[in-house]
């Protein structure tokens, strides 16, 4: 029997990285800029705010104020991602280096960054404790509401999560607003679409391409931030976070750049990824690991059929991954 | 303040603009690894530059890494050089050492050495080349966004092997495949002049020869230009250019497969989901830092051979986390693709330097 109560917290658990970095990445894709540094920048995310509260933990000795003991993660993660995103930003729009070479160059540094200080930490710090293991912390972080508990699969399924995962869903709203009724989405929008337009219509380029870039890679890192505060217990592995960035990206396409249906897209995403847990293969764990493809292989139907049926509202932003110097015009 | 672009730069002068870049990156690299590990960042450069040169065998693995980082940014070269962002390259290696593998393990001893190193080689080579061209198709069809396909391609490709592994796993329940064939050694590379690495090595040179002379002296070669530089252009002077964009992309994932095949069959005899280990995005890296010069690209990727190997020497004798070497690694691209803007374009500080700048523009019109 399919275990449904079980199945779908864990799924919606599973949907938060991914929807918290396809969010980031749709702000920044939307003007213009395909950020391939995404995967990195939630590994910079995840491990600085594992900096912050495991030197917080270590200094307090135990006894956290739940309040300090989230905040303190919380703005270095934003911090952290906040740094990445300045750093894309000014290799691709202040300098003008292909987005390609500069996105790639930050998943190679970032996944390393949060590798190094995650099989490091304890040894720089000169601290006696075994491993990475924020218990006070991620019992901040994963607190569910008061009366999950007592409201029996219902307040499983919408109630049992803690407040990193409401937060994401709210700021998927958010962004799908602001980008698609407020005047600041439509000049975002304008941009990606066309930047040598939107220039001659008086958009600042740079100041809009920095913004939509660093508030999206600090929404993603986010998404670092949950994974190991909530999902892992505050436990950090390294690699344990995974290709989950790179199928963020995918979220992206999939959804067709809306960060409002990524909400329910993400849980599909992450019930799929888990799906090879609940579908009895009789032993036979091969078969799973095909299951685990499945993200990608809609993905790529998706990129398919959108590409065919050549509709301009699902289309990839015009100018995505394109440089823009006025001088070149 | 005033940006103009650069006419010609000598390439003496954008050289020193580039070793510059390293310089300062290398610099940085010290302070952050003192800062971080407290380390003496001087004993930390020397610790790397033994472990890429200290002895025979540690040169012939940096040679090998090298040839291989190689070959796939050669095959990754033509795609770019179009603009068609081939990212891959990962995904293409993974398919051609899988294939590889596969006829290994159910033909490798029923079938005489020389067919089955052929067929192995065929094969490699067409699974890399058909899982570029299945993007290539959908690209120079409906103008699907390839940067987006080729990406999502390789973790299909990455599942796909982790799904023969646990298949062909040995002992079962082990999630390894090990040496493949390791009594008869039947489909392993021939090992010739008693070096392990020395016909990879070969091989690199041969690809690095033969694509220089494609892409600089050949039609094809040609196409690849006008393409990349206008479609239009391309259309208008009568080059067909889906089917430039596909023959391309075989050529491209072809040569990726080949790598695939020079894992399995030459350096590392077995199968694991980790075997490209990002070379596929490295290539990308080389390639673009070498400006997709073929015979540039020998010298950044060992610099970036120099920086892997070198990192793992560190965190072997320090005792540190093998990804400190990323982080390096990181830092210095960084420095590399900053330093491009100072190559390519002028900063004019002040209104008359600008005015005698826009001079010189119309001069030269």
């Amino acid at each position: 029997m399919f275990d449904l109560v079980s199945f779908i917290p864990r799924a919606i658990a599973q949907s938060i990285p991914l929807l918290l970095g396809c969010t980031g990445e749709t702000l920044s894709e939307k003007a213009g800029s395909l950020n391939l540094g995404i995967p990195g920048v939630m590994y910079v995310g995840a491990i600085s705010g594992v900096i912050g509260s495991f030197i917080y933990e270590q200094s307090c000795g135990g006894n956290v104020n739940p309040f300090i003991a989230i905040m303190i993660p919380l703005l270095a993660c934003l911090i952290g991602s906040l740094l990445m995103g300045l750093l894309f930003c000014f290799l691709t729009v202040t300098l003008r280096a292909n987005q390609n070479v500069t996105g790639l160059a930050m998943t190679t540094f970032g996944v390393g960054f949060g590798n190094f200080f995650g099989g490091s930490l304890i040894k720089l710090t000169g601290s006696e404790v075994p491993s990475i293991s924020l218990s006070a912390t991620s019992h901040c972080f994963s607190k569910a509401l008061p009366f999950a508990n007592d409201m029996g699969w219902i307040g499983k399924i919408f109630f049992s999560y803690g407040f990193l995962a409401y937060a994401a869903i709210i700021i998927a709203i958010v962004t799908a607003y602001v980008l698609k009724r407020t005047r600041v989405g439509l000049q975002i929008r304008a941009i990606g679409e066309n930047p040598a337009t939107a220039d001659a219509a008086g958009i600042n380029i740079t100041k809009y391409k920095y913004f939509s870039v660093c508030i999206g890679c600090m929404i993603a890192g986010l998404g670092g931030l949950y994974y190991v505060m909530d999902y892992a217990s505050g436990v950090w592995s390294n690699d344990a976070f995974g290709d989950r960035g790179w199928l963020a990206i995918a979220l992206v396409i999939f959804t067709i750049w809306r960060p409002n249906i990524a909400i329910f897209a993400s849980m599909l995403f992450g019930g799929l990824y888990i799906l090879y847990l609940y579908v009895p293969t009789g032993g036979n764990m091969a078969v799973k690991e095909l299951y685990k493809m499945l993200p990608y292989v809609v993905t790529i139907i998706v990129l398919i059929v959108t590409g065919m049926r050549n509709k301009k509202e699902n289309q990839p932003p015009e100018s995505l991954g394109l440089p823009y110097f006025r001088e070149d015009r | 303040m005033h940006i103009s672009k650069r006419g010609d730069i000598s390439r003496k002068q954008a050289w020193a603009i580039r070793i510059g870049a390293i310089l300062i990156a290398l610099i940085i690299c010290g302070i952050v690894t003192t800062l971080t590990t407290g380390l003496d960042p001087l004993g930390v450069y020397g610790t790397m530059f033994n472990g890429a040169f200290g002895s025979e065998r540690k040169i012939w693995v940096l040679f090998k890494e090298l040839s291989l980082l190689l070959v796939v940014s050669l095959g990754l070269t033509p795609a770019f050089k179009m603009k068609f962002w081939n990212l891959g390259g990962e995904g293409q290696i993974m398919i051609g050492a899988l294939t590889t593998a596969a006829i290994m393990i159910y033909l490798g001893n029923t079938l005489p050495g020389p067919i089955l190193m052929l067929l192995m080689l065929i094969g490699a080579v067409g699974a890399g080349a058909i899982w570029a061209m299945i993007p290539a198709f959908f690209k120079a069809r409906w103008n699907t966004n390839e940067t987006l396909f080729t990406l999502m391609m390789n973790y299909v490709a990455i599942q796909l092997t982790a799904y023969f592994i646990i298949i062909w796993e040995v002992p079962k329940g082990s999630g390894k495949v090990g040496i493949i064939n390791q009594s008869s050694m039947s489909g392993w590379l021939p090992v010739i002049a008693h070096k392990q690495y020395l016909l990879v090595i070969v091989m690199a040179v041969i690809v690095t020869a033969a694509m220089h002379v494609y892409l600089k002296y050949s039609k094809h070669g040609y196409e690849i230009s006008v393409v990349g530089e206008s479609q239009n252009t391309a259309r208008y002077v009568g080059i067909k250019v889906d089917k430039v964009i596909i023959r391309t992309l075989i050529l491209s994932g072809g040569i990726c497969g080949l790598v695939g095949w020079m894992m399995v069959s030459g350096t590392d005899h077995t199968i694991t989901t980790t075997l490209s280990g990002g070379m596929g995005f490295l290539g990308v890296m080389v390639a673009w830092l070498a400006q997709f010069n073929p015979v540039a690209m020998v010298l950044s990727s060992l610099l970036l051979a120099f920086l892997s190997r070198g990192a793992s020497e560190i965190s072997a004798i320090y005792q540190l986390n093998h990804s400190f070497g990323d982080i390096i690694t990181g830092i210095i691209i960084f420095f590399i693709i900053g330093s491009e803007f100072f190559i390519n374009y002028k900063i004019n500080i002040g209104k008359k330097d600008a005015e005698e700048d826009r001079k010189e523009g119309s001069d030269n019109v």
